[in-house]
C-alpha cells in the first residue's frame, strides 16, 4: 500500500514538473532561448492566484484563466522589450539578459510583497479523498489533469493548426519563414506568450497546494531544466514524460535511499540517460 | 567674510587631528549578517525590522526600558553618545556569500563588530572571518554546537544551544513517560545543513546517554518541492514522537503533507527555526494545533521587557515577534553593550568587555537567565522553556513552574 500510495504521490508531483516545464520547453523550441525567468514567471502567477483568492475571494477556475492571461501579457512585453533585442547580440548576452529579468523580478517581488510565506485558503478544491486505500489531494489531481490537457493542447497547436506550422516554420528558419510571407515578430512574441500563459496555468494551480513567496521560483526551476532536457528541448509530449519519470524516481529513491540523496539517484539517472540518449527521450536528434 | 576664513583654516587643523578621534561624532558600525534574500528570507527580514528597531531605541532615549542597559540615554554614553549604526548584508542563507559579506563589511564598512548570521552554516564561514581579522562576532541565534567547540577567542555566542535544547526535550519525553503516554519511538527529521544535522546528532547522543533509541531519522535538504515520501516514511514507522529541526518553507511543507497524507505523530516538536517563524503560523497555523516548540521569549506576561519590546516590535511591523527574532535581536544588544562598556571602538577592548559581561535577567528582552560568556564564548545562563501552539499562538506548557496554559496531548494538527 504505502509502495503504491508512494507511486501516486510520485506521478501528482510529475505532473506538476510537467506543468511547471511546459513553458520552458515551448520558448526553448520555438527560439532556441533558455527563459532562466521561468521560475520566476510563475512565482508571478502563484503571486496572482494569491491576491485574486484572499482579497477578490476567486476560485482556481476564475484564478486560474486569468493569471494564464496575465502571463501571457508578460510574455509578449518581455519578448517585445527584452528578447526581441539581445537575440541580435551574442548567446552570452541572450541567457545573461533573462537570467537579469529573473533577478529584477524575484527582488522586485521581494520589495513588493515582503519576503513572507503566504498561503491561498484550505479547500479551495475540497477535502482530500480516499480511493481504495489510496489518498489523493484534489488540487493536485486537478494540477496532474491540466498538466495532461496542456500538454496536450500544445501538442496539437504545434502539429495539428495553421498557426503551429507557422510558429514552427519560424523556429526553423527565420529567413525561410520571411521568403514565405509570415512575418517572425508576432510568431515569436505569441511563441513568449503562450509560453508564459502555460506557466500562468501552473502557478494558478500551483499556488493551490504549496507555498507563495518570492523565493519559490529558485526552489522549483533546476527540476524544470532538468524535465525540459530529459524530455528532449522543444519536446512538449517529452516534458510530461520525463516530469512524471522524475517525479516517480523521486519518490521512490526518497523513501529507500533517503531524502537528502534522493538528488543523487535522480540526476545520476539523469545523466546516465543523456548518455543514451543525448538528444532526449523524446527529442529529435 | 572673518568667519568664513576662520572656518577656512580650522579645516587643516581638523584633518590634522586625524588619527582616532577623526571619527568623533560618527556613528559606531556594526555589522549584520542576515538571509535577507532566499528561502529564509522572512525570517532574515523580521531580524532586519528588530535589529533596526533595537538600534533606535539606542539611539534615542526610552526611560519605560530603564531595566535594560543603553535604553535610557541616547547614543552610547560612554563614546560620548555617538549613535549606533547597523550596516546590513545580505548572506543569502549561503555559507560562502556569507563569508564574502562578513570580509566586506569588515574592510570596506570598517566595522567594529559583526553581528547574527542566522543559519549554522553562515555564522561558521562568517566567524571565521572575524576571527582571523580579529574582529568580535556575537551571535544570538545559531545553535550548532560545534559554533563554539573551534577554540575562537573573537566568537561569542547569547543562544541557548544543542546540548541545552536536547537536555530540555529529553527531559520532557521522559515526563511524558511518567505520564504513561508511550516515548518509546523516537523519530528526529532534519534538515543537512550544519543546524539540522548537528542539533540531530545532539539530541541523538543525549538520548543514547538515558538509554533511549532514536527509532527513525531522515535527513533532507530544507529547499525540497516535495516531502511526501518523508510523511510516508514515518506513517509507515509510526513513531510515538517526532522531533523536526527545519527552516520555514519546509516546516510548512510538512505540515501540509502531512494533512493531505492523514498523518499525525502523537507527540509533534517542531525545533524553533521555521516553526516559529510567523510565516508559519500564518500560512499553516490552522493544521499544525498542539505543535511543541522550545522558545525563550514570552510576550504574555504585562510589563515585563519582552512584552515592551513586542508591543513595539508589532507597532513598527504589525507582527508579533518570534523566538528566533528575540534572540537575534537580544544579540545585537548584547555587542551594543559590550561597545559601550568598552568605551572605544578598538576591537580588542570590545572582546574584553564581552568576556566581562554579566547581564542579569531584568537586563534582558528575553527570558534567560542572564549572559555571561564561558571562555568558548558561550553564553552558560541561556535557557529555553516549551510553548505550544494554541490558535494563532504560542503559549508556554512546560515546565509546569513557567507554564502559562495546560499541556495538551497528542498532537491535534486540523480538525
Amino acid at each position: 500500500m504505502i509502495l503504491a500510495q508512494l507511486v501516486l504521490n510520485g506521478l501528482l508531483v510529475g505532473a506538476v514538473y510537467a506543468l511547471f516545464s511546459s513553458g520552458l520547453t515551448l520558448i526553448w523550441g520555438m527560439m532556441n532561448v533558455v527563459n532562466f525567468a521561468h521560475g520566476d514567471f510563475v512565482m508571478l502567477a502563484m503571486y496572482v492566484a494569491f491576491f485574486a483568492a484572499t482579497l477578490l475571494g476567486w476560485g482556481p477556475a476564475a484564478f486560474v484563466p486569468v493569471a494564464a492571461m496575465a502571463l501571457f501579457l508578460l510574455g509578449v512585453l518581455v519578448y517585445l522589450m527584452l528578447v526581441r533585442h539581445v537575440m541580435r547580440g551574442p548567446m552570452l548576452a541572450q541567457i545573461l539578459s533573462t537570467f537579469g529579468l529573473a533577478l529584477v523580478l524575484r527582488y522586485a517581488a521581494l520589495w513588493a510583497f515582503s519576503a513572507n510565506f503566504v498561503s491561498l485558503p484550505e479547500d479551495l478544491t475540497g477535502q482530500v479523498v480516499t480511493l481504495g486505500g489510496l489518498r489523493f489531494e484534489p488540487s493536485r489531481v486537478l494540477a496532474g489533469i491540466a498538466a495532461l490537457l496542456v500538454t496536450l493542447g500544445l501538442h496539437l497547436l504545434l502539429t495539428r493548426t495553421a498557426l503551429g506550422s507557422r510558429l514552427l516554420a519560424v523556429a526553423e528558419d527565420r529567413t525561410a519563414a520571411m521568403l514565405v510571407g509570415i512575418r517572425p515578430d508576432p510568431m515569436q512574441a505569441l511563441a513568449w506568450g503562450i509560453g508564459a500563459a502555460c506557466t500562468g496555468i501552473a502557478g494558478g494551480l500551483i499556488a493551490l497546494f504549496f507555498y507563495v513567496a518570492p523565493s519559490v521560483g529558485e526552489s522549483l526551476v533546476l527540476i524544470a531544466f532538468v524535465v525540459v532536457c530529459l524530455g528532449g528541448f522543444g519536446s512538449v509530449p517529452g516534458a510530461l514524460v520525463a516530469g512524471l519519470a522524475i517525479g516517480v524516481i523521486e519518490s521512490l529513491s526518497a523513501f529507500w535511499v533517503g531524502a537528502a540523496f534522493k538528488d543523487v539517484v535522480v540526476y545520476a539517472l539523469f545523466l546516465g540517460a543523456l548518455w543514451f540518449r543525448p538528444q532526449g527521450l523524446l527529442g529529435k536528434a | 567674510m572673518p568667519i568664513t576664513r576662520r572656518g577656512t583654516l580650522a579645516l587643516p587643523a581638523l584633518a590634522l587631528a586625524a588619527g582616532p578621534a577623526a571619527a568623533q561624532g560618527a556613528p559606531v558600525k556594526v555589522g549584520v549578517l542576515l538571509p535577507l534574500t532566499g528561502n529564509a528570507a522572512s525570517a532574515g527580514n523580521s531580524a532586519r525590522a528588530a535589529i533596526e528597531l533595537a538600534t533606535e531605541l539606542v539611539n534615542t532615549p526610552h526611560p519605560e526600558l530603564a531595566s535594560m542597559p543603553l535604553m535610557a540615554t541616547a547614543g552610547l554614553p560612554n563614546l560620548g553618545g555617538r549613535k549606533l549604526e547597523a550596516v546590513f548584508a545580505d548572506n543569502q542563507g549561503n555559507p560562502s556569500v556569507g563569508q564574502n559579506q562578513a570580509l566586506r563589511l569588515i574592510t570596506q564598512e570598517r566595522v567594529v563588530g559583526l553581528t547574527n548570521g542566522y543559519q549554522s552554516s553562515v555564522a561558521l564561514t562568517a566567524s571565521a572571518v572575524a576571527e582571523r581579522y580579529g574582529i568580535p562576532y556575537v551571535n544570538g541565534e545559531s545553535v550548532a554546537t560545534n559554533l563554539t567547540e573551534r577554540g575562537f577567542k573573537w566568537f561569542f555566542r547569547t543562544t541557548p544551544i544543542g546540548p541545552d535544547i536536547a537536555r530540555v526535550y529529553l527531559d520532557f519525553i521522559e515526563e511524558q513517560q511518567k505520564q504513561g503516554r508511550p516515548v518509546g519511538k523516537i523519530a528526529i527529521v532534519h534538515e543537512n545543513t550544519e543546524y539540522g544535522t548537528s542539533i540531530a546528532d545532539t539530541i541523538a547522543k543525549e538520548a543514547e546517554a538515558r538509554g533511549r533509541q532514536i527509532g527513525l531519522r531522515i535527513a533532507y535538504s530544507a529547499n525540497s518541492a516535495d516531502v511526501s515520501p518523508q510523511v510516508l516514511q514515518m506513517k509507515d514507522a509510526q513513531p510515538d514522537v517526532a522531533i523536526f529541526i527545519s527552516y520555514t518553507s519546509d516546516a510548512i511543507l510538512y505540515m501540509r503533507t502531512m494533512r493531505a497524507q492523514g498523518y499525525k505523530p502523537p507527540i509533534l516538536i517542531g525545533d524553533d527555526s521555521g516553526f516559529s517563524d510567523d510565516s508559519f503560523i500564518q500560512t499553516v497555523g490552522d493544521i499544525s494545533q498542539g505543535v511543541i516548540n522550545r522558545s525563550a521569549f514570552d510576550a504574555s506576561r504585562p510589563g515585563s521587557n519582552s512584552n515592551k519590546i513586542n508591543a513595539l516590535y508589532k507597532a513598527k511591523t504589525g507582527r508579533e515577534m518570534d523566538d528566533t527574532t528575540a534572540r537575534m535581536m537580544q544579540g545585537y544588544l548584547v555587542m551594543a553593550d559590550a561597545i559601550n562598556r568598552a568605551g572605544s571602538t578598538d576591537p580588542a577592548k570590545i572582546q574584553a568587555a564581552l568576556r566581562a559581561t554579566d547581564l542579569k535577567p531584568d537586563q534582558l528582552m528575553i527570558g534567560y537567565r542572564g549572559v555571561r560568556f564561558n571562555e568558548k564564548g558561550q553564553n552558560v545562563l541561556a535557557s529555553a522553556l516549551l510553548v505550544q501552539l494554541r490558535g494563532k499562538e504560542y503559549v508556554s506548557v512546560w515546565p509546569e513552574d513557567q507554564a502559562s496554559a495546560p499541556l495538551e496531548l497528542p498532537f491535534k494538527g486540523w480538525s
